[in-house]
């Protein structure tokens, strides 16, 4: 039976949803609608004055090479985050899983990068990778590889999207580790008795019944992947090579705070925030069908 | 279809002795039932059959084939087990059918033999439903005819019915029996209720901390218990046990006699008071209690008089119903 409270009055219920009403209103709807407003003007750079231009700044950005560019870099950024922190992830989960003896030390091990802040993380790696003083890339150099994240637009990916990957993959773990602990022994020993071998066992049932977790890491991933990844972008690669890991949330911020230019800011970030309502309702519409349970 | 024989299986995890040694000839088509209480290793025995646990010394074969090295699909078993082990993303055809699709059995071969299993368990219009969507007797069909389908030559029961209500329970005992005699397979049956030893073994093993304590039909077993832990184990109610002394004899032996062999008489060779009696209907229980506190059961039949509670009456047994046991809890 549903447990169910009845209010006599209108008062009390408000008053007790209403600090959750005023935080999204605040840091949410605010200044979400403050975004739509601006991005229908041009203000001058101190912001003294601002030019009505409907929908200028959307027909401009639309047009921009750059801006295009950067949903290009954004998408292949995102998937190679998700993908790596999730596959990085499920294969350690796998591992852990079997392990008998010593899995509470490996399973708190792997959890501590996630205490890593993201910018922190990206100094960590930009340290290793520094092109003049970097350990990994010193190594690569005795393999005579010359590794210059600086100059190469691939290297700079790959750097951003390692460091981004690298903390997520813990709490990945973390999920993937707690569902597979969840499927009952038996089932699978009913699989190998059934003939199945391990990889099969893998693709057939486990994976299967581990696809609610995933579906969830996917959402949360790739959202973590568009936005949260903003310090790690920072302070490798700030974006560039000629803006090779200028991703979306990195060219609101570019163009809003360095380029000054407010009008065109804002109309990206209302752009980001279609785009991931979009993404969201895509995903629980479509992919969550094919989810078992 | 196929013999099993173990000879002299152990099992330790670590340090820790699990199983001490068991051996037994199972022939084919033979249905054994390995009954004991928790913690006796039934199960670890069972799982050693499968393939599931290694097996620490000794020999397992099926069909004269030593298996104790082979993967769990080599050995040409099936298991069923105590929560059903299904596969909840699959229908109930593609969990019959999936250990078929694996071996890559042709598509017609696998849509007859899964139609025919359902047919067998009554199953056929729920080929297309989850396991989630079925209540619990259904469920325990489906695992059984995920076992059926695959034709093995031995059949793994744990435990299959202490999942059920007592109701379903009698019911799908009697059809697990009736399928295995159709089929002709041999199967080893794993189970803690001793009724359902009793009522489903061809012969069966009761095992007490990790050893056999006694091999044999189920009426022989309870004829003639080899061991004292046997006579109270099979059986209800329980054996009851007086010792030598307070029946007026010499030594340390134990004496066992069944309820249905006690007799209420004015004479009696022993005293006791009446604590409490049952009445069943076709049979009343009377507990009684003896003075050196020792609590014996009489089964009567329900047209006889009861004593009043608190009562003391005689207890009296024939002497040929009488099983000795040593020290050691062994027949003597």
């Amino acid at each position: 039976m549903e447990k169910r409270v009845k209010f006599k009055g209108i008062w009390l219920p408000i008053l007790l949803v209403l600090p959750q009403i005023l935080i999204t209103a605040i840091f949410f709807f605010y200044p979400a609608g403050q975004a739509i407003w601006q991005s229908l003007f041009i203000p001058d750079p101190f912001g003294l004055s601002m030019q009505w231009v409907g929908l200028g700044n959307f027909e401009f950005l639309l047009s921009d090479r750059y801006y295009r560019a950067s949903f290009v870099t954004t998408a292949v950024f995102s998937i190679l985050v998700t993908v790596v922190s999730m596959g990085v992830a499920l294969y350690l989960a796998v591992l852990a899983d079997r392990l008998v003896r010593g899995s509470g030390t490996y399973r708190t091990l792997l959890i501590w990068p996630y205490a890593v802040a993201p910018a922190v993380a990206g100094v960590l790696w930009l340290f290793m990778f520094n092109t003049r003083v970097g350990v990994v890339t010193w190594y690569l150099g005795l393999l005579g590889y010359d590794w210059n994240h600086v100059l190469n637009e691939g290297e700079a990916m790959g750097l951003v999207v390692i460091a981004s990957a690298w903390g997520r993959i813990s709490y990945n773990f973390l999920f993937f580790l707690a569902g597979l602990q969840a499927i009952p022994r038996s089932v699978i020993e009913a699989a190998a008795i059934d003939g199945a071998h391990f990889w099969t066992r893998f693709r057939t049932i486990v994976f299967p019944l581990l696809s609610p977790t995933t579906f969830f890491l996917l959402v949360v991933n790739i959202i973590y992947s568009f936005f949260e990844t903003f310090g790690v972008i920072h302070t490798i690669t700030s974006g560039g090579p000629q803006q090779a890991t200028t991703i979306l949330v990195y060219k609101v911020y570019a163009d809003g705070f360095v380029g000054q230019d407010l009008g065109s800011s804002a109309a990206q970030s209302v752009i980001l925030l279609a785009i991931v309502s979009i993404l969201t309702v895509i995903q629980f519409k479509y992919i969550e069908r094919r989810v078992h349970y | 279809m196929a013999t099993l024989t173990l000879s002299n299986v152990k099992k330790s995890f670590g340090k820790t002795d699990v199983i001490h040694g068991i051996s037994i000839d199972v022939a084919d088509g033979e249905f054994i039932v390995i009954v004991g209480p928790s913690g006796c290793g039934k199960s670890t025995l069972l799982r050693m059959v499968a393939g599931l646990e290694t097996v620490t010394s000794g020999e397992v074969q099926i069909d004269g084939h030593r298996v104790n090295d082979l993967e769990p699909m080599d050995r040409d078993i099936a298991m069923v087990f105590q929560n059903y082990a299904l596969y909840p993303h699959m229908s109930v055809f593609d969990n019959m059918a999936y250990g078929l699709k694996i071996a890559k059995t042709p598509r017609a071969e696998i849509e007859e033999r899964v139609a025919q299993a359902a047919r067998l368990l009554q199953l056929e219009t729920y080929l297309q439903r989850k396991p989630r969507e079925l209540s619990g007797g259904q469920r325990q069909r489906v695992a059984m005819g995920r076992a059926i389908v695959r034709k093995p030559a031995v059949f793994l029961f744990d435990e299959p019915l202490s999942n059920l209500d007592a109701k379903l329970r009698v019911q799908m005992r009697l059809e697990i029996k009736a399928l295995q005699r159709e089929l002709g397979v041999t199967a080893l049956y794993v189970t803690h209720d001793q009724v359902e030893a009793m009522t489903m073994a061809d012969r069966m093993v009761v095992m007490n901390g990790g050893m056999a304590d006694q091999i044999g039909a189920p009426l022989e077993v309870y004829a003639n218990p080899a061991t004292e832990f046997v006579a109270g184990f099979i059986g209800s109610p329980p054996t009851n046990f007086l010792s030598a002394e307070i029946i007026g004899q010499s030594g340390d032996a134990r004496i066992g006699v069944r309820p249905e062999h006690t007799r209420l008489s004015d004479s009696g060779n022993l005293k006791a008071r009446t604590v409490y009696s049952e009445a069943l209907g076709a049979e009343t229980l009377v507990h009684l209690k003896c003075a050196d506190g020792t609590q014996v059961t009489v089964r009567q039949d329900a047209a006889s008089t009861i004593p009043q509670e608190g009562t003391e009456v005689g207890l009296d047994w024939d002497r040929a119903n009488e099983m000795r046991f040593d020290s050691s809890g062994r027949r003597c």
